[in-house]
C-alpha cells in the first residue's frame, strides 16, 4: 500500500517583514508548512508501523525540488512533484486538481494525508476538495490515526468532542499540528536524500485543464493597522493606576 | 443570483451566519434560505429569528461523514435556487467549505472575520501570512461558499416571518461508522468569551504560574496562554491557547507576560480592547503592540502585582 502525504512549499513566515504595511516576501527563503511536517510525521510512523511505501506530492515553482529535500530526508520514500514557476501562488482550487491528478498517477492508494491547514494562508480547503476529486471519504482535524487492513480507526479533535471513526480505506486525513513531533532528519539522511527518487511532472502530464481565470481575486493584504497607546510603564504601582483608569482595577 | 443558503450543525453559529446572510442580502437583493439537518430545536430557533427554513429530517445523514453533509447541502443548494452558501469556520464547517466550494465548482474563502458588499461582491476579510496580514478578497465564480469565523457577528434576533418547510434529499451509502463519540473532558472555561484574560509565555517559569493565576482571579479574569505553554511544556491545557491555531479572542483587557510577540500569536489577541504587555526583553515585539508596555523581571513584578491586586 502507498500513503500519500502533501506538502506545501511556502515562505518562511518568520522572515516575512512588513514594510508600510505591505509583507515583503522577495529574497525570503522557502520552508514546508508547519502543520504539513506532521502530516508528513504521521505517515513516516504508519509507514513503519506497517511496512507501507510513503510518497510526498507536492506543486509549485522549481523550488519545490529542493525545499522537498526535507521530507524526503526525514523519512518520505519518494516524491511526485509537479513544477512549473507559473504556479507560484496559485489558488487552492488549482493546487487541489494538480494534487488530485498526481494522486491519480499512484497505484494502490491507501491513504492520503494532508495538515490541516497550510502555512501561510491556512485556508483548510485542499484536503477536503482533493478527497472530493477523488471521490474518497475523508476525515479532518485528525489527532490519531491507526491502519488495519483494509479500514482505519481516525479519531477526530472538535472543538467540544472527540469521535472515534472506521473508515474504509482509500481515505483522505488532515491531521492537527499536535498529533505528534515531527523528528528532524540527522545529517546522513539528509545526504542521502538527494539519491531518492523524484518523479517531476510537468503541467501537460496531468490530465487536467488549468482554468483562464480565478476563482477568488485579492484586492488588498496589508498588516492590520495597530492603534495602541504604547505607554511605558515603570513600576508595579503606575501599573494599577493605568488600570484602574481604564476601569479594570477598583470597580 | 437568486439566494443565500445557511447552515451549521450549532445553533448558535447559524445565528451568527443568520445576521451575516441577512447583511449580504440587505445589498444584494438575495433571498436568505436555511437549512437544518435532524435538528427540531435549531429549526424552530430558526422560524423564530424570521427565517425562511428548511429541514432535512428523518434522513440519515451522518454529520461526522463530511462528503454525506456536502451532498446534502449540494442538492438543497440546486433545489432552493442559492448562489451563495454561508458556513460557520468551526473545523466542521471549515472542513465541509473545501468539499461543497469542489462539488459546486465554487470558489471558496474560510476563517472570514467581516465582509462587506461592494457592487454586488462580497468583500470578505480575513488572515494571511499566518496573520502577518490581512486579506480583502473576493469570489469572482458566480456560486460562492464562504466560511465565517465563530463571534465575528451577533446572533440574530427574533423576528416575525419565519416559516418552516421539511425537504427530503437522496442518501447514499456512507463509507464512515461513528463507533464513539465523546465531550471534551474537563476544561470548560470559554477563553474566547472571556472579558479580561492573563495570557502567559514562555518567559515566564512554572513556578510562578499560581501568581499568573491569582492574577486572573483578582481581576475577575482567566488565564491562557501561547502554543508552547500548552504543546510543549504542558502547563495548560490545549483549549487555553490563543492564536493562528488557537482561540481568537477579544478580551477587554490583556495582560500577557513573557510572550515575545510573533505574529501566529499575536493574531489571536490583536482585537483586545486595552493590551498590557510585561517582559523582560526590551525588544520584544509584544511591547510595541502594546497600551502599557513594561520592560521588567516577570519574577519581581509577579509577586508584587498579585499582592496589590489581591
Amino acid at each position: 500500500m502507498n500513503i500519500i502525504v502533501a506538502m506545501k512549499q511556502v515562505p518562511d513566515l518568520q522572515q516575512v517583514r512588513i514594510r508600510n504595511r505591505e509583507p515583503v516576501i522577495e529574497g525570503v527563503p522557502y520552508t514546508l508548512g508547519i502543520i504539513d511536517k506532521n502530516a508528513l510525521e504521521a505517515g513516516i510512523q504508519l509507514k513503519e508501523a506497517t511496512g507501507s511505501n510513503l510518497i510526498v506530492v507536492s506543486a509549485g515553482n522549481e523550488e519545490v525540488e529542493e525545499t522537498i529535500k526535507e521530507a524526503l530526508a526525514a523519512g518520505a520514500d519518494e516524491a511526485y512533484l509537479v513544477l512549473d514557476d507559473k504556479l507560484d501562488g496559485m489558488e487552492s482550487s488549482l493546487t487541489a486538481s494538480l494534487l488530485a491528478a498526481t494522486i491519480k498517477k499512484i497505484e494502490e492508494v491507501g491513504l492520503v494525508i494532508f495538515g490541516e491547514g497550510s502555512g501561510d494562508n491556512y485556508s483548510g480547503q485542499v484536503g477536503s476538495r482533493v478527497a472530493e476529486i477523488l471521490d474518497l471519504p475523508q476525515v479532518g482535524y485528525v489527532s490519531k490515526i491507526e491502519l488495519d487492513g483494509t479500514t482505519a480507526k481516525i479519531t477526530r479533535s472538535l472543538e467540544d468532542c472527540e469521535e472515534l471513526l472506521e473508515v474504509q480505506l482509500p481515505m483522505v486525513v488532515t491531521v492537527l499540528g499536535d498529533i505528534n513531533e515531527p523528528r528532524i532528519p540527522s545529517v546522513s539522511q539528509i545526504l542521502k536524500a538527494g539519491r531518492k527518487p523524484k518523479e517531476i511532472l510537468e503541467l501537460d502530464d496531468l490530465d487536467i485543464e488549468i482554468p483562464k481565470d480565478k476563482k477568488i481575486s485579492t484586492l488588498s493584504n496589508l498588516a492590520p493597522e495597530t492603534d495602541r497607546k504604547r505607554v511605558a510603564v515603570k513600576s508595579v504601582s503606575d501599573l494599577i493606576t493605568a488600570l484602574q483608569a481604564e476601569g479594570f482595577v477598583g470597580r | 443570483m437568486a439566494g443565500i443558503l445557511i447552515y451549521s450543525e450549532k445553533s448558535k453559529l447559524a445565528l451568527e451566519l443568520l445576521t451575516a446572510a441577512r447583511l449580504i442580502a440587505k445589498d444584494n437583493g438575495l433571498d436568505v434560505k436555511v437549512l437544518c439537518i435532524n435538528s427540531d430545536e435549531q429549526a424552530e430557533e430558526m422560524v423564530a429569528r424570521g427565517a425562511e427554513t428548511y429541514h432535512i429530517k428523518g434522513q440519515i445523514i451522518e454529520l461526522a461523514d463530511t462528503a454525506a453533509v456536502a451532498s446534502a447541502l449540494q442538492e438543497a443548494v440546486g433545489k432552493l435556487d442559492t448562489s451563495i452558501v454561508l458556513l460557520s469556520s468551526n473545523r466542521r464547517g471549515k472542513e465541509l467549505a473545501g468539499r461543497l466550494a469542489q462539488k459546486l465548482d465554487a470558489g471558496c474563502l474560510s476563517d472570514v472575520t467581516s465582509l462587506q458588499v461592494k457592487g454586488g461582491k462580497v468583500q470578505c476579510s480575513r488572515n494571511a501570512l499566518g496573520g502577518a496580514t490581512i486579506s480583502v478578497q473576493q469570489i469572482e465564480t458566480d456560486r460562492q461558499v464562504i466560511a465565517l469565523a465563530p463571534r465575528s457577528f451577533e446572533p440574530a434576533s427574533p423576528q416575525d416571518g419565519g416559516s418552516l418547510k421539511e425537504m427530503a434529499i437522496l442518501v447514499g451509502a456512507s463509507n464512515i461508522k461513528v463507533l464513539e463519540s465523546r465531550s471534551k473532558a474537563g476544561d470548560v472555561v470559554d477563553i474566547e468569551a472571556a472579558e479580561i484574560l492573563v495570557v502567559v509565555g514562555q518567559g515566564m517559569e512554572q513556578a510562578d504560574m499560581l501568581l499568573a493565576e491569582s492574577i486572573a482571579r483578582s481581576l475577575g479574569g482567566e488565564i491562557a496562554c501561547s502554543k508552547p505553554i500548552a504543546t510543549d511544556k504542558k502547563w495548560l491545557p490545549e483549549d487555553r491557547i490563543v492564536g493562528l491555531s488557537g482561540k481568537k479572542c477579544k478580551p477587554q483587557l490583556a495582560i500577557i507576560l513573557g510572550v515575545s510577540g510573533q505574529v501566529q500569536f499575536n493574531v489571536g489577541i490583536r482585537d483586545a480592547n486595552t493590551i498590557v504587555a510585561i517582559n523582560n526583553d526590551e525588544n520584544a515585539y509584544i511591547l510595541q503592540m502594546a497600551d502599557y508596555a513594561m520592560v521588567a523581571d516577570l519574577k519581581v513584578i509577579l509577586p508584587e502585582l498579585s499582592k496589590t491586586l489581591g
